[in-house]
């Protein structure tokens, strides 16, 4: 259940303005690849436009292809809802619906489409959702609370449960750890590589330490100055970038030179 | 380090050439005698007494002020006055209106039968006979009150729909294109409609399409919807614009549609604010009477089909036993009638009001902590 | 290529999304259309009365010669109560914006927004029932003390029935609109400005005097504008309050009209041109409301791009 996606000249606007220009990259399945770089790198910018979530903000357009197993996420006739059931995302601040209870949260991707399910595959669904986002233990009893009475961290799970839900074939994560205090950033990084067996994982980071720890290939992505397009700069396994990196721009960032 | 010996003062420095704490309680106890006592000289009345002491209670303290602490301060004292002097002005017309339709609704409304009769058949013969025989006083608000409840029902099923509606393409769909913000003008500027323009607009329209003449519930309900409609947009489209953009990113993420994003995620958490902001519409027209006098006229029996004939309300019992008593020599009976309709309608008012504010607060989403 | 997994749709379906996209649409027209119809509406049924010989129009002298005096009558009351409430609004604004402890601030705002959700027909049933009775010896006195003004000439009238009066109960009425509008560019004066002021050794009333006012007069302009609006077409407190007649220049007479309350007394029992003539009369109102509020409502949005709120 995990596709890989492959992305051939990727050009992002903001109505007139280019924000990221020219992005070749290949993700394999069931892998974990960071994104990282200095602010305004247009790297969430990208990530955003893998599952087409970036349509969401007006005058946003993109050139290129993204292909999720040879299937143009852009061509002719391609829903954008589709395309974001297959490709799930997890965003930098946890966002649980409140006026949900948990286990309405984890079925929220089932629900709001109107699927129908009954109560017992729901059960069914919602213990494995919370199982696979290492949940479950803590919030089994009061699975008809309120989302949001969770801690941070737990929100933060709860909302990649909910992803998980629906039964995606990427997982996308936005900075998911960088509202977290240390200990709920801890969870969510054996939680990712526990993902990995499953999904194909896409996380931007801030954190090059967090890069280096979860991630197998990292792709390093920076700007010439303000109101350039962001670029790819370099792309390989994660032990070569952080150890030796075919750039120079790469080697001052990854060594904290600049940045 | 040595330690300073400072020497022991009455008063700092930093106090100095200022009025003592207690100055304006003093001026205000002088005040008062003193103003008793102006009031005594001319016959004493609670009101001028209140009037009277707060201009001597002004002008001693500026004054006073003026003398030890010099002009700036005494300026400072003499606006802090007017600005409290002005707020307390203001609450005056608030009680004596609420004072005024207690003392005088409550009579009316202790007679039997005044909630659950109607003016059917009652004539000025009778009220006469109240006045001069001592006869029970005859006749009820039930034909008013239900003509305003049914009226007021169905301009909130027209308004309700087309202004939440209109705010969900504000905020959901508009993006600040021109036809958005033509609306969101429009809007503002029909906030500021009269109300008997909206009653004649209602009036004028089905007189060209139904015939000259039409007057029923159902024109009075078009006319407090062009009233209701505008307080329902601009209402909903502020609490829709507080909902974040990240529940909405989040369902979107889901691979929800955008209308099922917005009817059960952004909807179910703006809604407690949308309930209290239309209670608040209802609370605003419920009390209009000019669209109504010239849209339902004012019928004396119990119609409940707002498609046909004449129908009374609340506002209009009033207005119509006030100016047009039922006997027009004896006018006291109607004017208890028009008192205790009064007061049943502030009491709706206020109540939707306090709804307003209980809707707000326990239907807003919880946070379970 | 293929058809893809892609391509399938899911859930309700693209149609879902644009019927419901079409319905809000069709909601924002429908206010469109409302508010042209009004326009329109007022306009047909008012023609008839606008192109009438002049002696079939109430008083016989043509459509023109009948509304002045009204348009006239409404000004009259509008400016009293303008005059009156807006100092008081601006106070009760500041009281609550800058003077009440923060703790009450906020009850002390509602109370003064009760006053908005009074009923006009209770505030006009007060002024005929209770300031009316209570203020008539004070126009005794105006008119013996002050007559040599022509809006003090005497008599005064017994009953308190004019339009003084009928203006104080419209200041009432659009107290609270003013003081809501005012209270809210209050509390927006940029707190930097506040306590440069107060740094400098300001009074708490040089403070206000410095910042709060310059920075607040296009909303009080604007405030007041609206307030005018409201008072324009207020009917009922007119209605009820005001014994009508001819335009007369004391206030302290009975006499003068305003356009919404000849409306409110004469629409229930007209039929024939008399109707248009009402409908004409409503028209001239709607314009002139139109007019101010339009020009308020500049005011504010100029005035909210330069301040950077919201």
């Amino acid at each position: 259940m995990s596709k890989r996606i492959d992305v051939k000249d990727l050009n992002v606007y903001y109505s007139k303005f280019l924000a990221v220009e020219g992005v070749n990259i290949n993700i394999d399945a069931k892998s974990v690849t960071a994104f990282i770089g200095p602010s305004g790198c247009g790297k969430s910018t990208f990530l955003r436009t893998l599952n087409r979530m970036h349509e969401v903000i007006p005058g946003a357009r993109v050139e290129g292809e993204v292909l999720l197993d040879g299937d143009n996420l852009y061509g002719p006739g391609v829903d954008p809802v589709t395309v974001r059931a297959q490709i799930g995302m997890v965003f930098q601040r946890p966002n649980p619906f409140p006026t949900m209870s948990i286990r309405d949260n984890v079925l929220a991707g089932v629900k709001l489409n109107n699927h129908k399910i009954s109560k017992g595959e729901a059960d069914v669904l919602v213990e494995r959702s919370l199982q696979g986002a290492n949940l479950w233990n803590e919030v089994k009893d009061r699975l008809a609370k309120p989302g949001s009475g969770l801690s941070g961290g737990q929100q933060q799970r709860l909302c990649i449960a909910r992803a998980i839900a629906v039964e995606p074939q990427v997982i996308l994560m936005d900075e998911p750890c960088s509202a977290l205090d240390p200990i709920s950033t801890l969870a969510i990084e054996d939680l990712i590589n526990e993902l990995k067996d499953q999904y194909t994982v896409v996380i931007v980071t801030h954190n090059m330490q967090q890069a280096a720890r979860v991630s197998d290939k990292t792709a390093f992505f920076n700007i010439a100055g303000t109101g350039k397009p962001g670029k790819l700069i370099e792309y390989g396994d994660t032990p070569t970038i952080f150890s030796n990196p075919a750039e120079k721009a790469t080697e001052d960032y990854v060594s904290g030179r600049f940045g | 380090m040595t330690s300073t010996l400072t020497p022991v003062r009455k008063r700092s420095a930093l106090t100095k050439g200022q009025l003592p704490k207690a100055a304006p309680y003093i001026v205000l106890a002088v005040a008062l005698v003193l103003g008793a006592a102006i009031l005594a000289l001319i016959g004493f009345n609670a009101f001028g007494w209140g009037i009277v002491s707060a201009i001597l209670f002004a002008a001693g303290l500026v004054g006073w002020s003026l003398v030890v602490e010099g002009s700036r301060k005494a300026k400072d004292k003499l606006a802090t006055c007017l600005v409290v002097g002005s707020f307390l002005v203001a609450l005056l017309p608030l009680f004596s209106v609420i004072w005024t339709v207690l003392v005088n609704g409550i009579p009316g409304l202790l007679d039997p039968g005044f909630l659950s009769t109607s003016m059917n058949g009652v004539t000025g013969a009778f009220d006469n006979k109240t006045v001069e025989e001592g006869a029970p006083l005859v006749g009820g608000i039930y034909h008013a009150f239900m003509g305003t409840l049914l009226i007021t029902v169905l301009a909130t099923i027209i308004s309700v729909p087309v202004g939440l509606l209109t705010a969900i393409y504000l905020v959901e769909y508009g993006e600040d294109r021109p036809l958005a913000r033509a609306i969101t003008f429009f809007v503002d500027v029909m906030t500021g409609i009269p109300s008997i323009v909206a009653g004649l607009f209602a009036a004028a329209a089905f007189f060209a399409v139904v015939g000259p003449g039409t007057k029923t519930g159902a024109v009075a309900a078009v006319a407090l919807s062009v009233l209701m409609i505008p307080v329902v947009v601009r209402s909903s489209e502020e609490m829709l614009k507080i909902v974040p953009n990240e529940l909405r990113e989040a369902a979107y993420a889901l691979g929800v549609r955008k209308w099922r994003t917005i009817l059960k995620v952004v909807l179910p958490t703006a809604i407690s604010g949308i309930a209290s902001g239309i209670t608040l519409a209802i609370a605003r027209v419920i009390g209009e009477t000019a669209p109504i006098l010239v849209t339902a006229g004012f019928a004396t029996t119990i119609n409940t089909n707002v498609f046909s004939g004449w129908m009374a309300s609340l506002p209009t019992f009033i207005y119509t036993q006030i100016l047009n008593p039922t006997s027009p020599s004896n006018p006291d009976p109607s004017s208890v009638r028009a008192w205790g309709a009064a007061l049943v309608l502030i009491i709706l008012v206020m109540l939707l009001n306090l709804g307003a504010r209980l809707i707000a607060r326990i239907f807003s989403p919880k946070t379970g902590r | 290529m293929t058809t893809t997994s892609l391509t399938k749709s899911r859930g309700a379906g693209r149609a879902g999304d644009k019927v419901f996209s079409a319905a809000t649409l069709a909601a924002g027209c429908l206010i469109l259309a409302v508010l042209f119809g009004v326009a329109l509406f007022l306009a047909i049924q008012a023609f008839p009365a606008l192109v009438a010989p002049a002696d079939k129009i109430q008083g016989g002298e043509g459509f023109f010669t009948y509304i002045w005096p009204l348009v006239i009558g409404t000004l009259i009351a509008s400016v009293i109560a303008l005059v009156i409430a807006t100092p008081i609004a601006i106070g009760v604004a500041l009281f609550i914006s800058h003077y009440a402890p923060r703790k009450l601030a906020s009850g002390l705002g509602y109370v003064v927004d009760l006053l908005a959700a009074i009923p006009s027909v209770i505030y006009g049933a007060w002024g005929v029932a209770f300031l009316a009775k209570e203020i008539s010896p004070a126009y005794d006195w105006l008119a013996e003390n002050m007559g040599w003004l022509p809006i003090f000439q005497g008599p005064a009238s017994a009953t308190g029935k004019t339009i003084l009066t009928a203006g104080i109960v419209l200041a009432v009425m659009v107290l609270p609109i003013i003081t809501s509008l005012t209270r809210e560019i209050f509390l927006q004066t940029p707190k930097l400005h506040e306590e440069a002021a107060l740094a400098l050794g300001a009074t708490r009333w040089e403070m206000v005097r410095m910042t709060v006012l310059p920075f607040g007069r296009p909303g009080i302009i604007s405030a007041v504008m609206l307030g005018l609006g409201r008072a324009l077409g207020e009917t009922m407190a007119v209605a009820l309050v005001l014994s009508s007649g001819a335009l007369t220049a004391s206030l302290i007479q009975s006499g003068n009209q305003t356009i919404a309350a000849e409306i409110a007394l004469n629409f229930p029992e007209a039929s024939g041109l008399k109707v248009s003539t009402l409908i004409a009369a409503g028209l001239v109102l709607f314009v002139i409301t139109l007019g101010v509020n339009m020009i308020a409502r500049g005011i504010i949005a100029r005035h909210k791009e330069f301040s950077g709120a919201n």
